[in-house]
């Protein structure tokens, strides 16, 4: 799966547990917890469903790390590659 | 032969629309087996039963907006067929007739929490499709007088009053209102107090760490779970915290339901019942409480989760601030707040560490316990969540 395609899969998990999120007007670059208001629950919600489409199991060592949308895309790119 | 009422929808609401059945006459029903749907402010709510029998008849028609209270259905008991029923005779189902509809609105709200309503305030409300008993009143004795109508009109704009189809405006202009009735009544009615301790978080993070380490998303387990079930626990030592001021008496309640405060995404919250806390796993528990904020968002909650609970617990979640002091949510009679769980400067062993700490809250109702007992709690609570593994 390519970036493109995995940026759209992100988004659409984003807005199963956020439904108002707008992609259009989401800054990849800026904090994605800032710019999309998910509590733990939802957060966890998030991660879940990643780990089922994709198969990556994001550890929460690694959740420091994935503080954008850009940053999450990359990591999920790189961990598919492994 | 058994009246089915509608249930308790929790305190801010008295009353709901029905907007299906889900059961026919003939149907058997099973303890706790969910019969109506009815809309409500805050949701639309699964109307559960919690008598086993058969449906003989169905009372009102969806569209319908009755009191809490009201019969809407009656069923039949073991032994009984429709031709024994039939021939037994039996007074007319309350919604047929007006006089006995108010009779049942005075039983199923006691006196006490609802606010009398001046004649002009009453013919006001109605006009305008607002509930006036729902009204904070500033007349003599909390009366809602014909002004407090007004001022509020003033603030819900006329397209937000429309009277059946409920859009997202109106709903939660309604739940504003329903929260307002709810917590200025609180504040009217509930002698608060309140107290806070700050609680070393360290071994429950270290132990949930290396939990989560070793499991999938779905296993994961997030502190919050913890700090629930510590709370339930601690409850069990101090009962005077769990329970329901009514008829000017406390009365204990017998489980540990939980009220969850559950911030909703479009303003306003919930905080329905997570039931038998202190019964569960912690596993069980996440998944639970998963549950439930996912329906809570959607709008979809069960009559039971609406009236249960017993005491609340607000957590403001990671990205929160430091304390947070609830209002208590009437009925109950004491509130557990939690800030966000953040490394403090923490002295242990006299040496000074960055330890990861909450700071734990109690609100509680003076007419019900003291300050003294309050702290002993917070102290039990904080005792607990030392040993995680044993919650």
């Amino acid at each position: 799966m390519d970036r493109q395609q995995l940026r759209r899969l992100v988004l659409e998990e984003l807005r199963h547990v956020a439904p108002e999120v707008e992609p259009d007007t989401l800054r990849g670059d800026r904090p994605l917890r800032d710019e999309v208001d998910l509590d733990s629950m939802d957060w966890l919600r998030f991660i879940g469903a990643l780990h089922r489409r994709l198969g990556v199991n994001i550890p929460e060592a690694d959740y420091q790390r994935l503080d954008s949308l850009d940053a999450l895309v990359a990591y999920l790119a790189q961990r598919q590659g492994a | 032969m058994i009246d089915f009422k509608l249930p308790s929808l929790g305190a801010d609401m008295d009353e709901g629309t029905l907007l299906e059945w889900r059961v026919k006459p003939g149907d058997r029903l099973e303890r706790g087996q969910v019969v109506a749907v009815v809309d409500t402010a805050k949701a639309a709510v699964e109307v559960e039963c919690w008598q086993a029998g058969e449906v003989f008849e169905l009372l009102i028609q969806p569209g319908a907006k009755v009191p809490v209270g009201t019969p809407i259905a009656i069923l039949l008991e073991a032994g009984e067929t429709p031709e024994t029923v039939r021939r037994t005779p039996r007074p007319a189902p309350a919604v047929a007739e007006p006089a006995p509809v108010a009779a049942v609105v005075e039983r199923a709200v006691p006196a006490a929490s609802r606010p009398r309503v001046s004649p002009a305030a009453r013919k006001r409300a109605a006009e305008l499709g607002l509930d006036a008993a729902a009204l904070s009143g500033s007349g003599p004795h909390g009366v809602v007088t014909l002004e407090d109508v007004e001022s509020v009109a003033r603030l819900v704009a006329p397209a937000e009053r429309g009277p059946t189809e409920r859009g997202p405006t109106d709903r939660q202009a309604a739940m504003r209102q329903a929260i307002a009735a709810a917590m200025s009544r609180s504040k009217r009615e509930i002698p608060h107090y309140y107290l806070s301790e700050t609680i070393a978080l360290g071994r429950a993070m270290i132990w949930l760490q290396e939990r989560n380490a070793q499991s999938t998303p779905e296993q994961r387990l997030l502190p919050g779970v913890l700090l629930l079930k510590a709370v339930a626990l601690a409850l069990r030592e101090y009962p005077q915290l769990n329970g329901f001021w009514r008829d000017g008496a406390f009365q204990p309640a017998a489980g540990s339901h939980l009220g969850v405060a559950i911030a909703l995404r479009q303003g306003g919250l919930v905080a329905p019942a997570l039931h038998d806390v202190a019964d569960k796993p912690l596993a069980q528990l996440m998944s639970e409480l998963g549950d439930l904020v996912q329906r809570a968002r959607s709008g979809s909650l069960r009559s039971s989760e609406l009236s249960d609970a017993s005491l609340t617990v607000t957590q403001l979640g990671d990205q929160g601030v430091d304390s947070v002091f609830g209002v208590i949510y009437p009925p109950q009679v004491a509130l557990v707040g939690f800030g966000r769980i953040a490394e403090r400067a923490w002295v242990a062993d006299g040496l000074l560490c960055a330890m990861p700490t909450v700071v734990a809250s109690l609100a509680a109702d003076h007419r019900v316990s003291d300050g003294h007992y309050g702290a002993r709690f917070l102290t039990e609570l904080g005792r607990l969540l030392q040993a995680p593994s044993s919650l």
